[in-house]
């Protein structure tokens, strides 16, 4: 099978691979990149563990092929910190303790960013359908939607949902 | 999982994109968004042989407004719509079904005319385009032409297109007067395709009776279809809660429903009915603004 250059940027870098057509683009990133931050969930454009952006719009690189990415700019969850300095919902993340396994974390923080670029201070209404297209089956969504709110400046920093859990743990008799 | 090989190809314009299809007549597939379309070949459901991807296209992308029509083109995403100003103001329809569709990633790659060339029973569009009683346009190397939506779905995943044909545009004629639309859809799971959905659009007359009503139904038939029984029952009537009840009933013994993991074939009837209801009283309340739009 005849292959095809596809040239495109990834996270401001150039890159360049010869692939067969039917290649999808996040097997572009994660085995011919290296960007394994990238996940595959579900596979069938349903869970956005496989969320990153082409030309600033989110998308789910299992249901993009790989050509169609040609001359395209990428971002994926590995260029979101700017060297040790987390990104604000990567902090938000951290602090809201939004993730418990983490698997579907890249793909969510990839269309939370999304989100805020169209929507800088949505509503929870609004982030929850903003995250609709994403699955996460630990949380229950809930500190996701905290960390969002705090990455768009709408929940103080320090108002963790963790430490408030932790004292009312303590706080309950033993049994 | 991993399509099948196939060939692909990038045309620099739509006459480039006809002689292509001409030349490959059977074996090649279009692909825009590719949400319909690259699903179906990782199942290996579909495997043709060559891809023509309509992304360098020029003249796909368009949503234009004529003095009797909104013209939509096939290459435009579900978001565009959904976040047009005009639609949500004078076809709230659109708005409304835009929205609705898959997930918000899925609807910043999915296209109007990907959807409606691929025609899975329960997706959303074709309702729509069968309520507003819109025309497709599609165009082949020999030419153009116009297929009414409700000749154009013939079954599932059938279409009246050809192999040839690229569907370049949908053209939407606008009410005159007082008129309002909606469209309501019953999902199990947010992003869900529907289990019932409902497109209408009512037309009032200067006496205020329903002069003319378009239904269309997804989810519940082989294809999408006017419910033609309901726009029947609303022709001529005073908009509200009993003509609509009726149309709704109307609407539901029209229905051909199968049973499936959404429920069984009396219950997606049940549901036609209050979907209609639901439908028809918010296109009412919209048709009280001079265009149609939501309050």
């Amino acid at each position: 099978m005849s292959t095809q250059h596809v040239a495109l940027t990834v996270n401001g870098e150039a890159r360049e691979a010869d692939v067969e057509p039917r290649f999808l683009l996040v097997h572009l990133l994660r085995d011919v990149f290296g960007l394994t931050g990238t996940h595959i969930g579900c596979d069938t454009s349903n869970c956005g563990a496989c969320t990153v952006h082409v030309d600033g719009e989110s998308v789910k690189s299992c249901t993009m092929l790989a050509v169609q990415a040609d001359g395209a700019e990428i971002r994926t969850i590995e260029g979101m910190a700017d060297g040790a300095a987390l990104h604000p919902l990567q902090q938000a993340f951290w602090d809201q303790h939004g993730l418990q396994c983490g698997f579907c974390t890249p793909g969510m923080i990839m269309q939370a960013a999304w989100l805020l670029d169209q929507n800088p201070t949505p509503s929870e209404h609004e982030i929850r359908e903003g995250i609709s297209g994403n699955l996460c089956r630990c949380t229950g969504y809930v500190n996701i939607v905290k960390a969002i709110q705090q990455a768009s400046g709408q929940l103080e920093t320090g108002e963790s949902a963790p430490v408030e859990a932790a004292e009312t743990i303590e706080a309950a008799p033993a049994s | 999982m991993i399509p099948a090989p196939f060939d692909y190809v990038r045309p620099a314009d739509l006459d480039e994109a006809l002689r292509i299809l001409t030349e490959r007549e059977g074996e090649a597939k279009l692909l825009a968004g590719g949400y319909s379309l690259i699903p179906l070949l990782k199942l290996r459901l579909a495997q043709p042989g060559l891809l023509v991807d309509l992304r360098d296209v020029a003249g796909l992308d368009g949503i234009l407004w004529t003095d009797d029509s909104l013209r939509i083109g096939g290459r435009v995403t579900h978001r565009r719509i959904r976040d047009d100003e005009g639609i949500a103001a004078r076809m709230a329809v659109f708005h409304d079904a835009a929205g609705l569709i898959g997930d918000p990633q899925v609807r910043n790659r999915g296209t109007i005319g990907g959807s409606c060339a691929h025609a899975d029973p329960s997706s959303d569009w074709p309702a729509v385009l069968c309520a507003t009683r819109a025309t497709i346009v599609c165009r082949s190397a020999a030419g153009s032409r116009s297929v009414a939506a409700r000749q154009f779905f013939l079954g599932t995943f059938q279409t009246a297109i050809e192999p040839t044909e690229v569907l370049v545009e949908i053209a939407v004629p606008l009410p005159k007067g007082r008129a309002g639309s909606a469209y309501r859809k019953l999902e199990r799971r947010a992003g869900d395709f529907a289990t019932v959905g409902v497109a209408v659009q009512l037309r009032l007359g200067d006496d205020g009776r329903i002069a003319e009503a378009g239904v269309g139904l997804t989810a519940v038939g082989e294809a999408p279809f006017a419910a033609t029984d309901a726009e029947a029952a609303l022709t001529g009537a005073e908009p509200g809660e009993a003509a609509f009840q009726a149309a709704g009933e109307a609407a539901a013994a029209q229905s051909d429903p199968a049973d499936d993991s959404h429920g069984p074939a009396d219950y997606k009837r049940a549901m036609v009915a209050e979907m209609t209801v639901r439908a028809l009283r918010a296109a009412a309340e919209r048709s009280t603004t001079p265009q149609g739009g939501p309050q």
